[in-house]
């Protein structure tokens, strides 16, 4: 299925996109990551959390949205 | 002509809403990027009590997007200078400056002192202790941080809703995720989100439209766009932190951790081959003529640091102590370790060599 990953923050600038379209067939968020790990350098060390279709999910779950959020946590103000 | 009657026309504030604004007690921690707009927009809409906590002084770089504060205000402390010129916009409310640093030990009494607490600090650390001091005391949290061009808001805690620990449930690991004044920020930004916490403050009081509780609110000022996300409680992440609600003022934060490293001038003045290096931006004051100093402001260090002799003892001293000991963390993560933090502020450091040099002076 074709899904579409949004970046945040310092998880855009590793992969150095906002946005993406991508045809996966896994559906697990784990092997999604797995694929996303091997593709972005330096994604792994970061601390983010996931958002499915404008929803928190746990990283455990089963992909089942169009839309996915990669979300880092921000300390400034 | 009544200062709020534009507020008071509104049918959906009228004079009841106003009164309400003006019976509300709002704790702005920080008055940095985010808790100037925040604190501005509070005091013009005649929030009746504001307490405003931040331990830092006003820098030259700050004034790039802190915009209650200006040249007048450089080297006073953040809490005071906001009062002061808070005070100035209206003088119909009440505010009070804490000019100290937010900790374990002071949080819970503090919050108990208000209604609604708004998060405009610049660190995980505090954030997590603000997140964890709002549930125990039961407070709403109106939440804000940024990065670069971005922003995030929600409100925390709020009738039983989700908290910061329900989106992140720990801290990143300390350094992962560099701040303002390490990498810089749109000045305007924190003009928005700050803005957008200070939103969420008045409905919050008025009772007004949909509060973002259970949602994050994540702006991006160059693509314009706007995502709302959902956010759901995790009970267990609560309870854990009301479960430490009795040890929650025996935690000490990293900063108060590290005691070896900081020194009083008393000790060092014995000392030779050593270097004095003052951490503060050029034209504060008092001047430390009575020793041989390199002036090296917190801003300039990151790049010049090197410049700094590797095998003499380098002694960091500032207005009060806490540049001094960020420029010691600073050097410390670039491995260098024969730093320390005098626990003095310049005006301390000056009159104790005064005293020492007459006494010497009067011995021989």
């Amino acid at each position: 299925m074709l899904i579409t990953i949004k970046y945040f923050g310092q998880i855009a600038e590793v992969t150095a996109k906002q946005e993406e379209q991508i045809e996966i067939e896994e559906t697990s968020i784990s092997k999604l990551l797995e694929l996303l790990y091997s593709k972005y350098d330096g994604l792994k060390s970061k601390d983010f959390q996931i958002a499915q279709n404008q929803e928190l999910v746990s990283l455990e779950g089963e992909i089942t949205g169009a839309e996915i959020a990669i979300l880092p946590p921000f300390a400034g103000g | 002509m009544n200062r709020y009657s534009r507020h008071i026309i509104l049918s959906e504030i009228g004079p009841e809403g106003q009164a309400k604004i003006s019976k509300a007690k709002v704790l702005v921690i920080g008055a940095g990027g985010l808790g100037c707009p925040v604190l501005q927009y509070l005091t013009a809409a005649g929030v009746g009590h504001i307490g405003v906590i931040d331990f830092d002084i006003v820098e030259l770089s700050n004034l790039q997007r802190q915009v209650l504060f200006g040249t007048a205000s450089l080297g006073k402390n953040k809490a005071k200078a906001a009062k002061e010129r808070l005070q100035d916009l209206n003088n119909d409310i009440s505010i009070t400056a804490y000019p100290e640093a937010l900790n374990y030990q002071n949080a819970i009494s503090l919050f108990n002192q208000y209604n609604i607490i708004v998060d405009g600090s610049d660190n995980f650390e505090t954030r997590y202790l603000v997140n964890d001091a709002c549930i125990i005391t039961n407070r709403p949290l109106v939440f804000g941080a940024i990065y670069k061009f971005e922003g995030q808001v929600s409100v925390f805690n709020y009738r039983n809703g989700p908290s910061y620990r329900c989106l992140f449930p720990n801290p990143p690991q300390k350094d992962a995720v560099p701040n303002c004044s390490e990498i810089g920020v749109l000045g305007v930004l924190p003009g928005i989100i700050g803005s957008m916490q200070a939103n969420e403050v008045l409905k919050l009081i008025l009772n007004l439209g949909d509060v973002l509780s259970g949602k994050l609110l994540c702006y991006n000022a160059l693509s314009n766009q706007i995502s709302t996300l959902k956010i759901k409680k995790n009970e267990t992440d609560v309870r854990q932190v009301l479960n430490s609600k009795d040890s929650f003022e025996q935690q000490e934060l990293s900063f108060n951790c590290e005691q070896n490293e900081v020194v009083s001038i008393h000790d060092i003045l014995q000392k030779t081959d050593i270097q004095i290096i003052d951490v503060r931006e050029p034209n504060e004051l008092p001047k430390i003529s009575e020793l041989s100093v390199i002036s090296m402001p917190l801003s300039v260090l990151k790049n010049e640091f090197q410049s700094l002799k590797n095998n003499e003892e380098k002694y960091f001293f500032c207005q009060s102590g806490i540049r001094s000991k960020k420029a010691v963390h600073f050097l410390k993560e670039k491995g260098i370790t024969n730093c320390y933090s005098i626990k003095e502020g310049a005006a301390d450091i000056k009159n104790y060599l005064e005293q020492h040099y007459k006494e010497k002076s009067n011995a021989r």
